[in-house]
């Protein structure tokens, strides 16, 4: 073990679940405490895009919309090159404890690794970068 | 599967752990490929030295070597183990602790009327 696949955490937070729902599905919502701008299509297939101020764009895809119980979407690994296709999954369970919600988060798949992806990848990037730099000279070339 | 992945990882950061090879990987990385003079002539570090650390990276697959001119022998970056490691630590930079702290001070400031239920911590 030192390789984490999976996080996972619970909190009792003192509002119910419906308030709760709304902070995390909402443009609003995400665009406060989770990211600095949010937009979200929420449905299944949808997109949800989050902004950090002098920070990265995420793109993530809402993947489990479940109201006011779960919500799943996936996004990218921090850190691997953008048209990388491994992505975690994040899922959000919201229960009624007394008056308030019971969240657990989890997230999974940071382990991931596809040997062929993993192959692919680097000879995708090498080859990528000499052909694009080949098509530059081309076109510089040309002009 | 994790396990080759943890391997790969651990390569990653015991090469990093060591300053020449950092300066190393540095030079490759921003410059290109290069032999081990190119590098000897950049770098506060022996040819001989270079050319010790430039063995120890390319068996951890973090370089590959090329023929080069004059049959030299030339280096290039390899970036697949750093997306493996860069997976470790995405792992533990995801910060869900702070994050959660945010969802609950963000409730807490836009509904601060609301009779506040039992918290078990």
């Amino acid at each position: 073990m030192g390789f984490p696949d999976r996080i996972e955490r619970t909190v009792e937070i003192a509002h119910p679940p419906g308030r709760v729902w709304a902070a995390l599905t909402t443009a609003e919502g995400l665009g406060t405490w989770f990211g600095n701008e949010a937009t979200i299509d929420l449905r299944p297939g949808g997109q949800a895009r989050m902004t950090w101020t002098d920070g990265p764009t995420v793109e993530m895809r809402v993947e489990r919309v479940e109201e006011p119980t779960v919500f799943g979407f996936t996004w990218p690994i921090y850190g691997l090159p953008e048209d990388d296709p491994r992505r975690t999954y994040v899922e959000f369970t919201l229960e009624p404890a007394g008056a308030g919600t019971r969240l657990t988060v989890t997230e999974t798949g940071f382990a991931q690794l596809p040997e062929e992806a993993y192959g692919k990848a680097y000879d995708g990037n090498t080859q990528g970068w000499a052909s694009e730099l080949g098509e530059l000279v081309d076109y510089l070339d040309a002009a | 599967m994790p396990r080759d992945a943890e391997a790969i990882a651990e390569q990653v950061f015991v090469a990093l752990a060591d300053p020449s090879r950092r300066a190393i990987l540095a030079g490759l990385a921003s410059q290109g490929p290069a032999t081990a003079t190119d590098l000897a002539g950049c770098l506060p570090i022996t040819r001989q030295a270079i050319a010790k650390h430039l063995a120890l990276l390319a068996e951890a697959g973090l370089v590959t070597a090329e023929p080069g001119e004059r049959r030299r022998v030339r280096y290039r970056l390899c970036s697949a183990p750093m997306q493996v490691a860069q997976q470790f630590l995405a792992a533990l930079a995801r910060d869900w602790d702070g994050r959660l702290d945010a969802l609950k001070d963000h409730l807490d400031r836009v509904l601060p009327g609301l009779p506040q239920p039992h918290q078990t911590q």
